[in-house]
């Protein structure tokens, strides 16, 4: 963690996106940096037996790294809101750059490029041990607030 | 029996259910395959586990793209003429509707396979199939990648 730029509410959002949301918990989802200010987060899924895509090689299914980078998005779209409101994501696309290797934890960073009244606009990257060796990359987009409307796909508070 | 095996062997016999669940990740969204009427229909069982949002309640919109990318591998398993494992290259996943407490389908098409890429369209409903709540696109490379 950055010393100068401490991590905003890193446990308000811990306890909204790791603690609230049932299925980041049991994939024991965490976020361990955060930023308003450029507006990301740093996000992490340890490595989980039950998570493997292919028995022979023990490597962990690409979806795992799917719902990472929805769940780390999300927590990125936060650190741009100025109070609480449900989200849902729009849509998500990702390029799969080479398998997650052995079994080590994967990690997502995940910056909010743009946020508008409607729409918030999500860059991600996730890799095991290092940032600039990606396996992954993804783009996505957020539905802001939308109360009374059942379009809430991922995280309301 | 590898797993290039395994898919051999599915095709002969029809049983696509024994091979996703010896998927761990399968295993543990719960997810089952049955084929029906020359393709292979998914379905991902409710449980508490699943939801992203305990408000409304709605899954995870992580579960429903994994949904969507196992059918996607299952169908050009099931279809390609390769034996060579899918592996996929992009996902691009259009989110429609909140995706219930309940029981989720998934169906698959080859929109195309050439060569060396195959494009899949995927979709995954509850009540309706015509009502999906999530669809995809998956790009998948059918050949072996030189090292």
């Amino acid at each position: 963690m950055n010393e100068s730029d401490p991590a905003p509410g890193l446990e308000l959002l811990n306890a909204a996106f790791r603690d609230f949301i049932p299925h980041n918990k049991v994939l024991g989802f965490e976020i361990i940096e955060a930023s308003f200010d450029p507006p990301y987060v740093i996000a992490r899924l340890p490595y989980d037996e039950r998570l493997v895509g292919h028995p022979d090689s023990g490597l962990l299914h690409g979806g795992v790294v799917t719902t990472l980078l929805d769940a780390a998005g999300g927590a990125a779209v936060y650190t741009r809101l100025n109070s609480p409101q449900s989200i849902a994501t729009l849509d998500l696309r990702i390029d799969y750059l080479k398998p997650a290797a052995g079994r080590l934890a994967v990690s997502s960073r995940a910056e909010c490029i743009k946020c508008t009244r409607n729409v918030a606009f999500v860059r991600m990257t996730a890799y095991q041990e290092d940032l600039t060796d990606p396996i992954a990359m993804g783009a996505a987009t957020y539905m802001i607030g939308t109360p009374g409307q059942a379009v809430t796909q991922g995280f309301l508070l | 029996m590898t797993i290039v095996e395994q898919v051999a062997r599915a095709r002969q016999t029809g049983d696509w259910n024994s091979l996703i669940a010896s998927v761990p990740y399968a295993k543990f969204l719960g997810v089952t395959l049955e084929e029906r009427d020359g393709t292979l229909l998914g379905r991902m069982k409710f449980s508490d586990q699943l939801v992203g949002n305990p408000h409304l309640p709605a899954l995870h919109g992580g579960t429903l793209g994994a949904l969507l990318e196992l059918a996607a591998q299952f169908e050009l398993m099931y279809r390609a003429q390769t034996l060579v494992l899918p592996k996929t290259v992009t996902l691009t996943i259009d989110y429609l509707r909140s995706g219930r407490a309940q029981d989720t389908f998934v169906r698959a098409k080859t929109v195309r396979q050439g060569r060396r890429v195959a494009t899949v369209h995927t979709w995954a409903w509850q009540e309706d199939e015509h009502q999906p709540v999530a669809q995809a696109t998956v790009k998948q490379l059918i050949i072996s990648e030189a090292p």
